[in-house]
């Protein structure tokens, strides 16, 4: 938990579309991912705005539907790549990388930039690896898209990206094949191919959770070593606060498609001013304390995408819905607001009255 | 951590004995099958075998003959041994001072046509093979070719327009298209002749003969393996690794021509080799309609004529046929998709 | 047309009739007298070759003639075959001491001398019958063929156990107890020891039959008298590869697949007064589908069809509208019927019989056949048009073909009562399943039955299984069959090639049987008796007539049609002609090409 103090993410308010590049390497701007269904359209991300810059991590932490893993195939630009069929997702907003706006960009060059600009890791190293063909073979493909260089230079960054990642006996199991690998060993490899070209962005969607809890923590430190030697800025997407808690500089809470609150870890951590984070706090595990006391879920299930709660999105299951006055809740839709040096929340409840149910309510029982 | 690596080839080598033992010991059950259905059920039946075995209005003399040549009076043991034996070391028919020899592999012979089974077979097999071959080619280019561009262009015009001729295609017999194809392409305008030219007579007049023939089979199975492909396509574009593989920037024909194909096409060889394996044991109805002289126009005759022995051989053939096929896809699926070991 | 309940399959038989007839009227033809009537390169005419010679003198020395089929022979061998289109292609590579003419109609149904120098000289009890073999006759090596080998390849015919499925007339004639083992089991070292038989030397050989049989020589014409000779026998194979003697060899053959004959050079047209050898190759090809075969005839890839039963209904229409000149509508020579087994009543009682000869609606059962082109004239007694003594339609003892046509419901009441079954009764018709005209006619028949009061119903049986099922005479009876549906057509074109298995008491057997009816008529045993032992043709031929009366005065049979088929013939084809030797099949032997 070092550099926490030192916030490095920048968060800025959403800004009007036609604004120039932006200095930030990732900038994220009114970002909206819609997929029309047979029975509505679904709102999967709906106006989503952030920042990051090299060599800083940001967490995304979310339920499952939250928009989160939408979000980062939505910069990988795999929602438009290879989508068959009549329906496609509707996307809109900005999206910059290093001075480039990738929604607008000629989609083969958004393709160029995959794997080698931006490399993504995904939850299940298993069903990510295609299974008909070896772990080097997988490796070296991605390497020669964006190198020029013949099978045996391939090879050999093949392998020795699979010692980096703490392989062992790399030039062996170069040659085996995913099915024949354990579940860390596969996501260690699976990390070996998307750091094979030196991206600048790596996006980890949920990159522990199909993983035994020791290899969990092998996997976050691998990680963390690697961005530090690469300098990469990194992504982790995950439904577990305590993953991003240790990695982050920065972490963003997504509910029903939209941020409702963001900001350095240690503030997000330590002084969260939305119920919905409470929520996930309360309901994380923490190996300092015995499993017999109270885990807080949040009770209630993730909103429809299509019929999206009017008001505060979170209202349904907000404990506290009632603390504003006039039914404001239910009505009008919370805007991110400044709560803190870099930290933004979009809640009704004022700054005293969430900071009282923190420390009286929320602080004392986790 | 290692849970082995790929099979070596002395791995395959016990594999193959394995199974090519396993496929004999099925081989030898089917034959006493068979042979149980052909000599034993008429006894039981009440039925002299041998009167079944001359075929034509028998005179008792020629039936009684029959019933010397093929030992019919032994017991049901020396009989089989004798079949057996037949395959391996020929085979001596002796009646009525006339003596046939059977050379091995004597898989009977035909008192209908006084012939041996075995050269029948192998005059006529090249043909049957000929034909599911060609037809093969055809309806894997053309059927996973439909299939791949349904599965991109889902829900349009397109992939619609392929799905109904695709349910026209296996829903129509063969008997309706052949002679459809026939009296359009053959009688009506002309322009193939249609009729079976021996490959060792004239190269492009048996490749004149064969295209409609190829073509009506292989329009049946292309439609079969379009539908298979387009839903297996499908299925496989929605699995994590196509992800994985254009999140490392490939270019989508890449994509789709070598991660989504290489899973498509294990299910869809799969199907490959029991069609042609069942085919191998006669396109019966293909065969019959355009006068093609392979196994199954044989084996139907066979059936009118009750010429049984030649309806023996052609059963055992199709079995050693589909055991073959059997035997082919499952090495080539260990060479195909890695998780399968060969044990 | 009455009300009555009509099947939709009779529905379709007149329908199609109806079309055949349209057809044939619509078109005119002329030139059918003329020899060399038609165009030249084109088709001779409708029923131009029918018992008449189409284009005799375009027949050209060359080419290659080509039949199609869609089933092959039971057996090329001489001895085993037993198809009549078997028959009439062997005389290509093989030759007997008599055949039939090289004439069109009738006269192709007389003997005249082939091997042999003259018919033979036969002794005055009729029983010994001697020939003397022509100069140069020889095989296919160049060797002369002697009376020995004459004698062999007759000899085959006992030899059952090995060479089994041709006609045994000749057994039956020489050697009526089956004394003789045949030349495979023959202890003699010549093995030439039937004693029926002498060769006093190459050129002569006499037959000594134990008792007279006015028709041996029709027999002697039959294929299976065929000369073999022993050094080529090559036993239960020789059909596949038989040693020629005619002016034909085997080039190559694959049963069920191509026959190839090509010229024998060691023939020599001096020595032969029948064959012409117009072509230089033969060739048989074989379909397995029949429609294809009629459209590949149209289409004119090939002559003719070997099996000579005439176009299946689908080509029919397609060439009777396009190429009627093309066309032949011969009378077969088969008789289509139904038979009343005797011991199955009230069938015993002859009135019963003639109550459903005369119910019967003739018309309709000629239209469930085909109609008059395509299925034949209405059949009015059984003995075919081709065999001698045969009076066509002009001997009617129940008036089918004119006042009763459509059935004489009166007289068949009348018949019902002095039957004693006044109310009518209650039978079983018995028919192939394999042959759906059969069946067509069986509901013909149930239906005009209905209305004198005789109820029927319809066992379709196994076709397969026919000699099993109703050559039984035990399950006949046990099934209640009082009406058997059949035909039947003569091996030779006597009243004995035709009608001695169905007509003589002595030919009843308990399996195989064909004497459906169960006739033990001593006029009629004795009438057979007295035919087979008159040399004189004339009286023969009035015998003939007689048994045809008793078999027809004893109301046995209902006819249905003399049957007709439509057969094929290409443009190529020259010195066409049908002949009553074969049914009314073309003469195989002498068709040649025009180019």
């Amino acid at each position: 938990m070092t550099e926490l103090s030192k916030s490095g993410a920048a968060m800025t308010e959403p800004v009007d579309t036609a604004s120039p590049a932006p200095s930030a390497f990732l900038e994220v701007r009114d970002l909206k991912v819609h997929f029309p269904t047979d029975d509505g359209l679904v709102k999967s991300v709906d106006g989503l705005s952030f920042t990051l810059e090299k060599g800083k991590t940001l967490g995304i932490v979310g339920e499952s539907g939250s928009g989160k893993s939408v979000t980062s195939l939505g910069i990988m630009g795999l929602h438009t790549a290879g989508q068959y069929g009549k329906r496609k997702a509707q996307i809109s907003g900005e999206i910059w990388l290093d001075g480039t706006e990738l929604l607008s960009a000629d989609p083969d060059h958004v393709r160029k930039l995959r794997g080698r600009e931006m490399a993504m890791i995904f939850q299940d190293p298993l069903s990510a690896l295609h299974p008909y063909y070896t772990i080097g073979q997988q490796i070296v493909e991605a390497y020669r898209i964006h190198h020029k260089v013949d099978k045996k230079v391939a090879r050999r960054r093949a392998i020795e990206m699979l010692d980096r990642v703490g392989i062992p006996q790399p030039d062996k199991r170069v040659d085996g094949y995913p099915h024949e690998f354990s579940g860390g060993m596969r996501q260690r490899a699976m990390i070996a191919m998307s750091l094979v070209n030196n991206p600048e962005l790596l996006i980890a969607d949920e990159p522990t959770t199909a993983l035994d809890v020791t290899v969990q923590a092998q996997i976050l430190d691998l990680i963390r070593d690697l961005q530090k030697e690469f300098g990469s800025a990194v992504i982790i997407i995950t439904h577990d606060l305590g993953v991003v808690a240790e990695l982050s500089d920065d972490i963003l809470v997504m509910y029903g498609g939209r941020c409702i609150e963001r900001g350095p870890a240690e503030k997000v951590f330590y002084e969260p001013r939305h119920p919905y984070t409470w929520g996930l706090l309360g309901s994380m595990p923490r190996l300092d304390r015995e499993q017999t006391e109270r885990l807080i879920p949040v009770k209630g299930s993730p909103p429809s995408l299509i019929n999206i709660p009017s008001g505060c999105a979170f209202n349904p299951r907000c404990p506290y819905a009632d603390v504003p006055k006039d039914n404001v809740t239910r009505t009008v839709r919370p805007e991110l607001t400044e709560v803190g040096s870099q930290h933004w929340a979009a809640c009704h409840m004022t700054h005293e009255q969430r900071e009282r149910i923190w420390t009286e309510e929320i602080a004392p029982k986790l | 951590m290692a849970r082995g690596t790929a099979a070596g080839p002395r791995a395959v080598l016990a594999y193959l004995i394995r199974r090519l033992f396993a496929a004999a010991v099925m081989l030898v059950v089917i034959i006493l099958v068979v042979f149980g259905i052909f000599f034993l059920v008429p006894r039981w039946a009440g039925v002299d075998p041998a009167t079944m075995f001359v075929g034509k209005q028998a005179d008792p003399a020629a039936i009684e003959a029959v019933r010397q040549k093929l030992g019919l009076a032994d017991p049901i043991f020396v009989q089989v041994w004798e079949f057996f034996k037949g395959l391996f070391a020929g085979r001596t028919y002796a009646a009525g001072g006339d003596v046939t020899e059977c050379a091995a592999p004597c898989f009977g012979y035909s008192f209908r046509n006084e012939q041996a089974i075995w050269p029948v077979l192998t005059d006529r097999f090249p043909v049957t093979l000929a034909l599911a071959l060609g037809a093969a080619v055809l309806w894997l280019i053309f059927g996973v070719a439909a299939g791949v561009l349904s599965a991109l262009k889902r829900g349009s015009l397109w992939d619609r327009g392929a799905m109904v001729i695709a349910l026209g295609g296996v829903s129509l017999p063969i008997y309706f298209t052949g002679l459809l194809s026939l009296a359009i392409f053959s009688y009506g305008l002309g322009w193939l002749d249609a009729q079976y030219v021996p490959i060792e007579e004239s190269f492009t007049g048996w490749l004149g003969g064969m295209i409609l023939p190829w073509i009506t089979l292989a329009f049946l199975y292309a439609a079969m393996y379009a539908r298979i492909t387009r839903a297996t396509m499908l299925e496989v574009l929605g699995e994590d690794y196509i992800r994985t593989a254009r999140a490392k920037g490939l270019r989508e024909p890449v994509v789709i021509g070598k991660h989504a194909m290489r899973s498509t096409m294990t299910p869809i060889l799969t199907m490959l080799g029991m069609d042609l394996g069942a085919l191998i044991g006669g396109a019966i109805l293909t065969e019959t309609t355009f006068s093609l002289p392979g196994l199954g126009a044989a084996v139907l005759k066979a059936i009118s004529d009750k010429d049984l022995p030649v309806i023996l051989g052609v059963t055992l053939i199709t079995s050693l046929a589909v055991i073959v096929a059997n035997l082919l896809v499952d090495l080539l699926y260990a060479v195909i998709d890695p998780r399968v070991r060969l044990s | 047309m009455t009300t009555q309940r009509t099947t939709g399959r009779r529905k379709q038989a007149a329908a199609a009739a109806a079309v055949v007839a349209a057809l044939l009227s619509t078109a005119a033809c002329g030139g059918g007298n003329d020899d060399d009537g038609g165009s030249k390169s084109g088709a001779a005419g409708f029923n131009a070759a029918n018992n008449k010679v189409a284009q005799a003198s375009l027949a050209k020395k060359g080419g290659e003639l080509k039949f199609a089929g869609a089933q092959d022979a039971d057996s090329w061998d001489t001895t085993r075959g037993y198809y009549g289109f078997a028959w009439n292609f062997m005389r290509y590579y093989s030759r007997t001491l008599v055949t039939g003419k090289a004439e069109p109609g009738a006269k192709g149904a007389e003997v005249t001398p082939d091997l042999a120098t003259s018919t033979a000289k036969i002794s005055d009890d009729g029983k010994t019958y001697t020939y003397t073999l022509r100069d140069g006759v020889t095989w296919e090596d160049g060797k002369p063929i002697t009376s020995k080998d004459v004698k062999y390849g007759i000899e085959r015919v006992w030899a059952q156990d090995v060479l089994s499925g041709g006609p045994v007339y000749l057994k039956d004639v020489l050697d009526p107890k089956g004394e003789y083992p045949g030349p495979y089991k023959d202890k003699s070292a010549d093995k030439l020891g039937l004693k029926a038989i002498e060769t006093p030397d190459d050129k002569t050989i006499v037959f000594k039959l134990p008792a007279a049989n006015s028709d041996f020589e029709d027999i002697l014409g039959l294929a299976s008298a065929a000369p073999v000779r022993q050094d080529k026998d090559t036993k239960s194979k020789y059909g596949l590869k038989p040693f020629s003697s005619g002016p034909y060899k085997f080039q190559s053959y694959t049963p069920n697949k191509k026959l190839v004959l090509v010229r024998n050079e060691n023939w020599k047209q001096s020595s032969d007064p029948i064959r012409k050898a117009y072509p230089d190759k033969i060739s048989l090809t074989l379909f397995t589908n029949a429609n294809d075969m009629d459209q590949r005839l149209i289409n004119g890839d090939y002559d003719l069809d070997i099996g000579q039963t005439g176009l299946s209904p689908q080509g029919r229409t397609t060439a009777l509208k396009q190429h009627k000149g093309n066309l032949d509508n011969p009378v077969s020579g088969y008789i289509r019927y139904a038979v009343f087994p005797q011991s199955v009543k009230p069938f015993d009682n002859i009135h019963c019989r003639k109550a459903v000869i005369y119910g019967a609606d003739h018309e309709s059962l000629q239209t469930a056949r085909g109609g008059p082109v395509a299925g034949g004239d209405i059949g009015t007694n059984m003995l075919p048009p081709s065999v001698p003594g045969s009076e066509g339609q002009k001997y009617d003892p129940y008036e089918s073909a004119t006042t009763n046509k459509n059935g004489n419901a009166a007289k068949a009441k009348e018949e019902l009562k002095a039957c004693g079954q006044p109310n009518g009764f209650k039978t079983t018709i018995a028919v192939r399943n394999n042959k759906p005209v059969e069946v067509a006619t069986a509901e013909s028949l149930q239906a005009s039955l209905k209305k004198v009061g005789i109820d029927v119903e319809i066992d379709q049986f196994d076709g397969a299984q026919t000699t099993g099922i109703i050559g039984s005479p035990e399950n006949v009876k046990k099934k209640n069959y009082g009406i058997i549906i059949m035909g039947w057509g003569p091996d030779f074109p006597t009243v004995q090639g035709y009608g001695l298995p169905l007509w003589s008491g002595k030919y009843i057997l308990e399996s195989g049987n064909n004497n459906f009816a169960l006739i033990k008529d001593k006029t009629i045993d004795g009438l057979f008796d007295d035919y087979v032992t008159e040399l004189d043709e004339a009286k023969k031929t009035e015998i003939s007539t007689e048994i045809n009366h008793k078999v027809m005065e004893g109301g046995y049979y209902l006819p249905f049609v003399f049957e007709k088929f439509i057969n094929w013939r290409s443009n190529r084809l020259a010195n066409v002609y049908t002949t009553d030797n074969y049914s009314g099949q073309y003469d195989f032997v002498n068709l040649g090409l025009k180019k």
